[in-house]
């Protein structure tokens, strides 16, 4: 299975790089309202069923991926390729 | 009659930058200060540990998110939840932070821009084991030197810990965009502070300051007296 987790900073979290992003997109000319900046962790992975997968990136954010006091997480699940 | 020399292990991590200076700094106060490498999964007998500044894992992911699972680390933590004493400066600070052992935050400066200059900082307390040789209002002026001091807590947090007087360094004027211009905190227990100023670069006229010096001496200082009590 393939996994994709996407860490952003939480609703209300000042994020500096995003509003320097979002300034310079007007900059250009872009009608931008807000430009918020996360992470993206794609990750490979040995289990194929989609629950305990699931369960296991889950352990990864708590524990690494995402620091709960700023950032909230997103699990996608895909197949792998054959 | 000297004085019996109390022992401070500085961790090493693979990215550390000012762990000379920590070492040199408490051996300047008269601690036997050592090194303890990052793999190390026991600390050997010591009566404080310091983690010192630095890009420890090249800050990767988040600062401090990845020495926090260092084989050492899992010894700093039991050795703080004995009562141990442990000082962490910048990076360290950011490790603390992480391991959970202080609480918040450090992000990006608000900036966006590295800061390193002399910065002023108000001790708020004076009865941590830290900041002993301070006085109460004191206003120090230490070095900073980072990208990521950017100190945050939500509003629930912020208001316990200020409940529980868990600042100890606030600085006077904005420098990272830092919750409250929080420079310095210490756990509920009061054994473990984290700041984002450097003292270690700051204990002799010469560097440009020696408050540094203050909060160096008072750490060798308490950690002297807990090693007196146990021999």
């Amino acid at each position: 299975m393939r996994a994709t987790v996407l860490v952003r900073p939480k609703t209300g979290i000042l994020d500096p790089q995003g509003d320097a992003v979002r300034e310079s997109l007007r900059h250009l000319g872009f009608a931008v309202g807000d430009a918020r900046i996360g992470r993206v962790v794609d990750l490979e992975l040995d289990d194929g069923d989609p629950a305990a997968a699931r369960a296991e990136v889950e352990r990864m954010c708590e524990q690494l991926l995402a620091n709960p006091l700023i950032e909230s997480y997103e699990i996608e699940l895909a197949e792998t390729q054959a | 009659m000297t004085s019996p020399q109390p022992r401070v292990g500085v961790l090493r991590f693979p990215g550390a930058c000012d762990d000379r200076d920590a070492l040199w700094a408490l051996s300047a106060f008269d601690a036997e200060a050592v090194f303890v490498w990052h793999t190390e999964t026991d600390l050997p007998d010591l009566d404080a540990v310091v983690l010192p500044g630095g890009f420890s894992y090249g800050d990767y992911l988040r600062c401090g998110a990845i020495a926090r699972f260092a084989p050492a680390m899992e010894a700093v933590i039991q050795f703080a939840s004995g009562g141990g004493l442990v000082l962490g400066i910048c990076n360290g600070f950011q490790i603390l932070c992480e391991a959970g052992l202080l609480p918040g935050v450090l992000r990006r400066n608000e900036s966006l821009s590295f800061v390193c200059r002399d910065v002023p900082l108000r001790v708020e307390r004076t009865d941590t084991p830290f900041t002993t040789r301070c006085e109460e209002g004191q206003v120090l002026t230490i070095p900073v030197k980072h990208g990521e001091g950017n100190w945050y807590a939500d509003d629930d947090l912020y208001a316990e810990l200020e409940a529980q007087s868990q600042i100890v360094l606030r600085y006077t004027e904005p420098v990272n965009g830092s919750r409250n211009d929080v420079a310095g905190v210490v756990n509920e227990r009061g054994n473990v502070m984290g700041l984002m100023p450097h003292p270690e670069h700051a204990v002799d006229p010469l560097l440009g300051s020696a408050d540094g010096a203050l909060i160096l001496s008072s750490l060798v200082e308490s950690a002297r007296e807990r090693f007196l009590q146990t021999v």
